[in-house]
């Protein structure tokens, strides 16, 4: 793993994000932020028999928080949603390829955080 | 003044740390919470080594040294802010706990259904939320004075905003963020002439410049003291005299109490009503120890070292290419500066400029409604105390440079 948390791969994610954006009707729909910092996510989803046939963020943050998404958004495309149930902390730091601090963890775990939140069909995140 | 510096900077130990890059430390997170001089850290130590005991009871050597230690503590720190009498500084937690402790005891006792309290755009969480938090429980009006895009108050609404509807006006002294040093006397006589009570946030103030609140004549005033050279966990509450003996307690307990019996209680007279359990003893043994420092390099050296570092620092950033600053121009602001830099979110200026050693903060710096106002999430910040020099700024700016070129990629 690199210790370069600004990777050429991670910038290129923040600078030119893939499936940016929303859906013209989509089936899950979640958002959250995260309060110390204000990053922002929206992760939009259609559905067909259980499989992600398209996916969309929106939001602002630092690089982390949104190439994380944009990552994650190419990631997920044609995958089960079951098996996304299943996508955790380790799953986003293979992803990612980086090894990441304490504080940042939070940054680059925001949108594993709001798709589950979305496929497990939450409201909201329970206090 | 820049022997002085150096002369200073050895004073703070951990000045000569580096950091996880090998960088040397470049400390410009000041406003956050300042660095410690050996002073303040041998001060706490002392207390701990060979007087720790409770104070204000016990009748043993020990006690009566740590009570002697503590109360001095106290009469420094009322000497350092002009108070009329120790007994007007009250020990909190810090800034938000003097805030709260208002709200609690003085708001309760006084705002009712019709009331207003007068806030402004540019406050810290600290002194928003308390009055939130009990206008949903009162039923008291909460209202704004709006921040004009320079960052300064709008002084023009305060003939809308000021009526005798208002029984409390509370602003900060220093912003936090745009740095803005607001016009005290001022807004004091405005909110004195409908008959207004005054809360001032001194937390960016007191650390960075030589503040009498008599002659600001402030009702309450607020601040910290591990912004000013202190230990975390301690801070003042000074309030005038009248005000706070007719205030109820704060918290109860131990210490606050003048006489108990199963039916009542009396207080304990001022401070002690509003310091209940056990203070903490070795961290304002440790705030008159950083008081002590403070006034050994005097408040007004500070002040002029801050103003010219800031100066020297407003006219280095503003030359990086993208890079905008948040509030007025370096004569109206104290020793900080929080800004943007195009492209780059100010989580990731923090993190690449920690890398060249530079601890900047970087967020919405607890004032989230400012930075709503000027339609940002977030900023960074960098802010400057004594021990800082015009060589670090450079530091600063040619980390600056290097963020902009990995972001260029």
């Amino acid at each position: 793993m690199s210790d370069d948390l600004y990777r050429e791969a991670i910038l290129d994610h923040y600078k030119h994000p893939r499936q940016k954006g929303h859906l013209a009707a989509p089936d899950i729909q979640f958002h959250d932020h995260n309060p110390f910092c204000g990053d922002e996510i929206t992760i939009e989803l259609k559905v067909e028999n259980g499989i992600v046939v398209d996916a969309a963020f929106d939001g602002h943050g630092c690089a982390i928080s949104q190439a994380t998404a944009s990552m994650l958004m190419e990631e997920i495309l044609g995958k089960p949603l079951e098996e996304l149930k299943a996508l955790d902390k380790e799953y986003i730091l293979e992803m990612l390829g980086i090894q990441i601090g304490p504080v940042r963890l939070k940054c680059a775990l925001l949108p594993l955080k709001v798709l589950k939140a979305g496929v497990w069909g939450l409201e909201e995140w329970p206090e | 003044m820049q022997d002085r510096t150096e002369l200073i900077r050895q004073d703070f130990p951990i000045l000569q740390r580096t950091v996880a890059s090998g960088a040397p430390l470049v400390y410009l997170d000041n406003a956050a919470s300042s660095q410690k001089p050996v002073a303040v850290i041998q001060a706490m130590d002392d207390y701990y080594r060979r007087y720790n005991a409770n104070v204000h009871r016990g009748v043993h050597t020990l006690s009566e040294e740590a009570t002697a230690a503590f109360e001095g503590a106290r009469e420094k720190v009322a000497r350092f802010i002009h108070a009329p009498h120790s007994r007007q500084v009250i020990f909190t937690r810090g800034t938000t706990e003097s805030i709260n402790l208002v709200a609690h005891t003085w708001g309760r006792a006084n705002l009712r259904p019709g009331d207003e309290v007068l806030i402004t755009e540019m406050e810290h969480h600290a002194n928003i939320v308390p009055w939130q938090i009990l206008r949903d429980q009162l039923g008291f009006t909460l209202r704004y004075v709006p921040v004009t895009d320079q960052g300064l108050l709008d002084l023009d609404t305060l003939d809308e905003l000021l009526t005798e509807r208002t029984k409390l006006f509370c602003f900060v002294h220093a912003s936090n963020v745009v740095g803005t040093i607001n016009p005290v006397d001022e807004l004091v006589a405005r909110a004195r002439a409908v008959g207004a009570r005054v809360l001032i946030d001194g937390a960016q103030s007191v650390p960075h410049m030589a503040v009498d609140v008599q002659a600001l004549d402030a009702d309450f005033f607020a601040f910290s003291s591990h912004k000013l050279c202190g230990p975390t966990g301690i801070g003042v509450l000074y309030g005038k005299r009248d005000l706070l003996e007719a205030m109820p307690p704060f918290m109860g307990g131990g210490d606050m109490i003048r006489e108990v019996t199963m039916a009542g209680s009396k207080w304990n007279s001022l401070p002690y009503k509003f310091e209940a359990g056990t203070p903490a003893i070795a961290e304002g043994i440790g705030l008159g120890a950083a008081v002590d420092y403070l006034q050994s390099v005097g408040m007004d050296w500070v002040r002029a070292h801050e103003q010219e570092i800031t100066r020297y620092a407003y006219d280095r950033m503003s030359e990086v290419e993208g890079l905008r600053i948040l509030g007025p121009g370096p004569e109206q602001r104290g020793g900080l500066i929080a800004f943007t830099l195009e492209g780059v979110h100010p989580h990731d200026i923090a993190a690449l400029l920690d890398r060249s050693g530079v601890a900047v903060r970087a967020g919405h710096h607890c004032a989230a409604p400012l930075h709503a106002r000027y339609g940002i999430p977030a900023s960074a910040r960098a802010s400057f105390y004594l021990y800082n020099t015009t060589a670090e700024v450079d530091v600063l700016v040619e980390a600056l440079h290097k963020t902009q070129e990995v972001f260029a990629l």
